[in-house]
């Protein structure tokens, strides 16, 4: 705590030397500070913790529609090998021919193998590959967002030459994955603004508990012709001060939880998880937290000030 | 100087003040104070004097009446102008009421902060008004550590520092030695021959005869009574063109 205390003094003291001035706090502002800083670090690392998970899922999800946008897959689903060949053949020529399809792809027999692996093991050893009836997939993308017109219409032209398409649009199979993701942001960002609110709330109480303290300091600033606007900016500038420290330790600390979580989560090597890394920007985001956080400390302090001086004459 | 037009600083009709439901510690009061004259408040202790003075320094605003102050109505003014009449008054409170962790020179420079002055500007005036109570040596002691009797003279300091049109000092005496007591009825002398005007609340009747040209009010039970015909028939003595510049 009292190391804390002495970064903001000297910090304060700093800025006071930048300033030019060495006029005294007319608040103690060790009132003020206790452990207000060490709260608004909790907050502030809570925060961005919070907002680098929101971010992070806003990313991998990005990535994954953009991966997935205007993706369709067709499956023959023909219990005969001739029939189904044929009919993939056939297929995948009508799909090159239809307008607004820029790219059509037969899923090689290989690919098709280690995605049913995990369920039914290598068709090798266990005979399969022939026994089972796997269907044909063929991967195709248009020019733009798959609409169930567009679906319809592509199964319609489908169904003249291969009666055994089954077309269906990539997205919608994760879809459920999309909602998923879409609540937990929702979440990140709701604790977000609850952090926002207790922070806040915690600063209210802290200006409240000063401005008794320092009630006769305070109606002596007054009766000699103090404003209420002048014991407000000692305030505002006390938990600033105590905020910005506060604000930097809170984000050192959240910073090395995302480091450490970020190097766990890389090291699953899954698709979805590594798209998620946060860019400049999203850091940017992270860095701006405890300016923000300051200055909704300042700006609580102030409110808070001017509103419980009003009371007094 | 800045006194209402007919040369009245503090004008008081009928004035009330009761404290919650309690009854009234302040009875229809009706007075007149001029610039540039001397007030001894007198009476005996609960007569009402520290309330007079918190209604003339405006910690306090009355139940009734009307309060008239450098030509502005104190009943009614909006409360964010309270501080410009409040920086012309200057205040010795019989507590003192010193900022614990300042230093008796950051003490006396509050009145100058407080009204903007840049801290090159303050140095000298603090010293000088350091030096004129006797407190040089003192100048970075806490309050703490001075005496009551230096504790007051650097509250009479503070309260004189940006030379106010009124001073109002309660028992500034109470807690010196009858030397220094003389000494800082002089001083009180000396700002009030720069045009400033003195309300000393003090039931030292010893001192009301120190200052030949003072005027008494005196209250009794919460009722101004006016021994001297002062407040009936005010001498109507001209603001001295001498006074201090703000």
């Amino acid at each position: 705590m009292n190391g804390l205390d002495n970064l903001a003094q000297s910090a304060r003291d700093i800025w006071r030397n930048i300033a030019g001035s060495n006029r005294p706090d007319l608040i103690p502002l060790t009132r003020f500070s206790g452990p207000m800083p060490w709260v608004i670090a909790i907050m502030v690392a809570l925060t961005v913790i919070a907002l680098a998970a929101g971010l992070a899922l806003n990313n991998a999800a990005q990535s994954a529609k953009a991966e997935l946008e205007g993706g369709i897959t067709i499956q023959i689903v023909e219990a005969r090998a001739d029939v189904r060949e044929a009919q993939s053949k056939a297929a995948h020529a009508r799909l090159q021919s239809l307008q607004g399809i820029i790219s059509v792809r037969r899923v090689p027999q290989s690919e098709v193998d280690a995605l049913i692996e995990p369920w039914l093991g290598s068709g090798t050893e266990t005979g399969l590959d022939t026994a089972v009836p796997v269907p044909i997939l063929i991967d195709a993308r248009l020019d733009g967002p798959v609409t169930p017109g567009r679906l319809t219409a592509i199964q319609q032209a489908l169904l003249e030459v291969a009666p055994s398409a089954r077309v269906d649009a990539q997205s919608s199979w994760i879809e459920p994955v999309f909602d998923a993701i879409e609540s937990l942001q929702w979440l990140a960002l709701a604790l977000v603004v609850l952090l926002a609110m207790a922070l806040a709330s915690a600063v209210l109480l802290a200006a409240r508990s000063a401005l008794g303290a320092s009630r006769n300091t305070i109606e002596i600033v007054h009766l000699l012709g103090g404003t209420d606007s002048q014991v407000a900016r000692i305030f505002q500038r006390s938990i600033g001060v105590g905020a910005a420290g506060g604000g930097f330790v809170g984000l050192l600390l959240a910073i090395v939880v995302i480091l450490f979580l970020g190097k766990r989560f890389a090291s699953l090597g899954a698709g979805l998880v590594d798209s998620g890394a946060l860019g400049f920007w999203d850091w940017l985001m992270l860095a701006a937290v405890p300016i923000l956080a300051a200055g909704l400390a300042m700006l609580t302090a102030r409110l808070t000030v001017i509103h419980t001086l009003r009371k007094m004459l | 100087m800045n006194q209402a037009a007919d040369g009245e600083i503090v004008h008081f009709n009928n004035v009330g003040l009761r404290y919650g439901t309690d009854r009234e510690v302040l009875s229809d009061l009706s007075f007149t104070l001029y610039p540039g004259s001397f007030y001894f408040l007198t009476g005996a202790s609960g007569a009402g004097k520290t309330s007079l003075l918190k209604l003339l320094y405006l910690a306090q605003r009355p139940s009734r009446g009307m309060i008239r102050m450098f030509g502005a109505d104190a009943i009614t003014l909006p409360r964010e102008r309270l501080p410009a009449l409040r920086r012309r008054i200057g205040v010795v409170f019989q507590d003192f009421r010193l900022v614990p962790h300042l230093s008796a020179f950051d003490n006396v420079a509050l009145p100058l902060r407080v009204s903007g002055a840049k801290e090159k500007d303050l140095e000298k005036p603090v010293y000088d008004m350091l030096d004129w109570v006797g407190l040089t040596e003192r100048t970075e002691a806490k309050p703490a550590t001075l005496s009551g009797g230096e504790q007051q003279r650097v509250a009479i300091a503070r309260a004189v520092i940006s030379r106010p049109d009124i001073l109002v000092a309660d028992e500034p005496t109470g807690n010196v030695d009858p030397e220094m007591a003389i000494k800082l009825l002089r001083l009180f002398e000396a700002l009030n021959g720069l045009g400033t005007t003195v309300v000393v609340a003090t039931h030292d009747v010893h001192l009301l005869k120190k200052v030949p040209d003072s005027l008494i009010m005196r209250l009794d039970k919460g009722r101004l009574s006016d021994p001297t015909g002062a407040l009936r028939f005010p001498p109507r003595r001209p603001a001295r063109a001498s006074g201090p510049q703000q």
